[in-house]
């Protein structure tokens, strides 16, 4: 049974106390969200929400093992430092989407702004559309997969993480460079396009990552810096 | 043999160094030219900066009453914390131990620090690379820091911590980011942090989900949400532009603010920061003070003061100028055992010796603090730490209400600007006290 939260009627505080506290509640719809900021942060149980419109700020924020769709567009800070589990939004998503991410699934049908993926720590995004500038900035760990274009400075100052781009990339960002698709590249991105339900072929994309020029200081250095 | 009629070749009393380049200075041009990079190092301002020493207090006379020392009551308890969480801060003293990584620090280090604060009643506060179970488990009041790097942040943490503090800026650094070098990133250390082992790490100096005070107000509603408003949220400030920040910090909503002076320690960063950003404790203090007073939030928002803390006289006049309390790093290290006389053939393996040492960031702390070697680190055994740290705070306490009872004060918190004079015109400006022997006050 689904339990309708309205937050026409319901304050913010009320619904995230709710989703906070489910019981054994599993299925949550929540509607008139016209935008409210950090709904749905901070779940730690396996529900299911789905939001029925567009949220603000920091929606899904670190959150836990539940499963949050949103129907509609997302503002900044979307799933920033989630640790477990899954977040789609059918639109776009503002600036700073998945930053931090520890873990889990980050999918977004639409665009997203810059920076998305920043500093990202384990977590899987896949955008359907385009990046804006600096996404994946000192990118730790995890996988960013766009599927359209990557604007400026993608991926600088890299550490570890994965970025797969099907269209193309406008400018890498410092220590961030090209690198060979092994077998094993195309496996791994194939089964995370299909658990996104993205239907694009692995072998469409490029992969980048971090030259490791950046990871010691020393007199060299300096031409990665500034060449 | 040299004679008046007969003077030596050489006369020692003809050099004349260099004011604009002396010793150090000579030294640092050479290491600069061989190296290609700035000095890393850690612990804090070496340079002669305006300091509390500059002030001192007036005491009761004539006109004010004094309290009988050890017997009078003098409390010291605060309360941090009380503009919006349910839960805020409720400390026996009013001396927190500021913010100091797993990392930077080694694990018995951090559990030393935590068993003393415990014991006196006052909080002890994470820092960039997460929380460990040995700090929370030790420590009854922990503070849990959200910094730009976000190494190790995880709601679960945040929800076991008593309080958070969002850090936007640090004293010694004002604008950047911490350094942890790869010497420090061990297995532990880096899986923490999710980064390669070895690697000399630069955390970010933005944070990557906000830009500016109004995203920040909405960022800490959202923490708000996570934690159910239970705990108060600190927002940390390096002493710059004091007067505008901490304006900006009570409009983004904070529940108390940690303002930290140039004086302030750091584990590692580039010595010319040290040395040349940000503004002293003495008059960043006095800013923040006014800044809370014009929004009529002086004590509703609390003020911690760190940056340059040692004694319990800093304490007093970092209170008698309206913080509510303050902080230490540095110090708190100190009574650990930084710099004492002991191990000196490992100090002078790192081209050093006691009293000079501020090698943090090499990870090769002779005396076990400020490393993750094993042998070195088990030279700091946490029971005899935490004593060591436990019987400074308690010095300074005792310090604190001496000078409280001496100006009359039933509570440390009722020490105020009028108890005091400055000894130099330029603490008399920065402090708004007065110039000692006279009314004036520059500036005003």
């Amino acid at each position: 049974m689904t339990n309708r939260l309205d937050l026409a009627t319901e304050s913010l505080r009320r619904v995230n106390s709710t989703l906070h506290n489910p019981s054994d509640r599993k299925e949550f719809e929540i509607i008139h969200p016209k935008g409210v900021h950090s709904l749905a942060a901070g779940l730690n149980a396996t529900i299911r929400v789905n939001v029925d419109g567009h949220v603000g700020y920091y929606c899904a924020g670190m959150n836990q093992l539940a499963s949050i769709k949103i129907d509609g567009n997302a503002g900044p800070g979307l799933a920033e430092n989630m640790i477990s589990g899954e977040v789609i939004v059918t639109g776009n998503a503002s600036q700073y989407a998945g930053a931090s991410g520890h873990g889990g699934l980050l999918v977004i049908h639409g665009n997203a702004s810059s920076r998305c993926g920043i500093s990202m720590k384990g977590i899987d995004i896949v955008v359907g559309g385009s990046v804006g500038h600096f996404s994946a900035f000192m990118a730790q760990k995890g996988r960013l997969v766009i599927c359209g274009d990557a604007s400026n400075d993608l991926g600088d100052s890299i550490y570890e993480a994965q970025l797969f781009v099907r269209g193309k990339v406008a400018r890498l960002g410092s220590d961030c460079i090209e690198k060979e698709m092994r077998p094993e590249h195309l496996e791994q991105l194939q089964t995370l396009l299909d658990k996104a339900k993205m239907k694009y072929s692995a072998k469409e994309f490029r992969r980048y990552g971090s030259a490791r020029k950046l990871y010691n200081f020393n007199i060299d250095n300096a031409d990665a810096i500034t060449g | 043999m040299p004679s008046q009629d007969n003077p030596p070749e050489f006369d020692p009393r003809s050099l004349r160094p260099s004011a604009l380049f002396p010793e150090h200075v000579l030294a640092e041009i050479h290491r600069a030219a061989d190296q290609g990079v700035y000095e890393i190092r850690g612990f804090g301002a070496k340079r002669s900066l305006p300091t509390f020493d500059d002030l001192v207090f007036l005491g009761a006379s004539m006109s004010r009453y004094p309290l009988e020392g050890y017997r009078e009551k003098c409390d010291t308890n605060v309360e941090i914390g009380t503009r919006f969480a349910q839960n805020p801060l409720k400390l026996e003293i009013p001396i927190t131990i500021a913010g100091m990584s797993f990392g930077a620090l080694g694990a018995n280090a951090k559990e030393s620090i935590g068993l003393a604060a415990t014991a006196m009643g006052t909080s002890t506060t994470t820092g960039d690379g997460g929380m460990t179970d040995e700090e929370r488990n030790s420590s009854k009041t922990l503070i849990y820091q959200v910094l730009p790097s976000r190494y190790g942040l995880n709601p679960d943490d945040m929800r076991r911590a008593d309080a958070l503090e969002v850090v936007v800026g640090q004293g010694a650094k004002p604008g950047g980011g911490g350094m942890l070098l790869g010497h420090k990133i061990t297995e532990r250390v880096a899986a923490m942090r999710t980064l390669p082992t070895g690697i000399d790490q630069r955390s970010a100096c933005r944070h990557p989900d906000w830009t500016g005070p109004d995203d920040l107000e909405i960022k800490i509603e959202e923490l708000r949400e996570i934690t159910d408003w239970k705990i108060p949220i600190l927002i940390k400030i390096g002493a710059t532009r004091v007067t505008f920040d901490v304006a900006l910090a009570v409009k983004a909503g904070a529940d108390a603010i940690v303002l930290d002076g140039m004086q302030g320690g750091t584990a590692a960063t580039q010595d010319v920061f040290i040395e040349h950003v940000g503004i002293p404790t003495l008059p960043a203090v006095r800013q923040a003070v006014e800044s809370l007073a014009q929004l009529n939030m002086h004590r509703k928002v609390q003020l911690i003061v760190s940056g340059g803390i040692r004694t319990g006289a800093d304490v007093a006049k970092a209170l008698a100028l309206g913080a509510d309390a303050v902080s230490i790093g540095s110090a708190a290290m100190v009574a650990l055992g930084c710099n004492r006389p002991v191990y000196l053939d490992d100090y002078s393996k790192l081209g050093t010796a006691p009293g000079y040492c501020h090698h943090c960031h090499t990870g090769r702390c002779p005396v076990g603090i400020t490393t993750q070697d094993p042998e070195l680190e088990q030279r700091l055994n946490p029971k005899q730490g935490s004593r060591w740290l436990k019987n400074y705070l308690s010095t300074m306490v005792l310090e604190l209400q001496t000078l409280a009872r001496a100006c009359g004060k039933t509570h440390v918190l009722h020490l105020e600007p009028e108890d005091m004079v400055a000894l130099t015109v330029e603490a008399a400006a920065m402090a708004k006290v007065p110039l000692a022997g006279t009314s004036w006050i520059p500036g005003t």
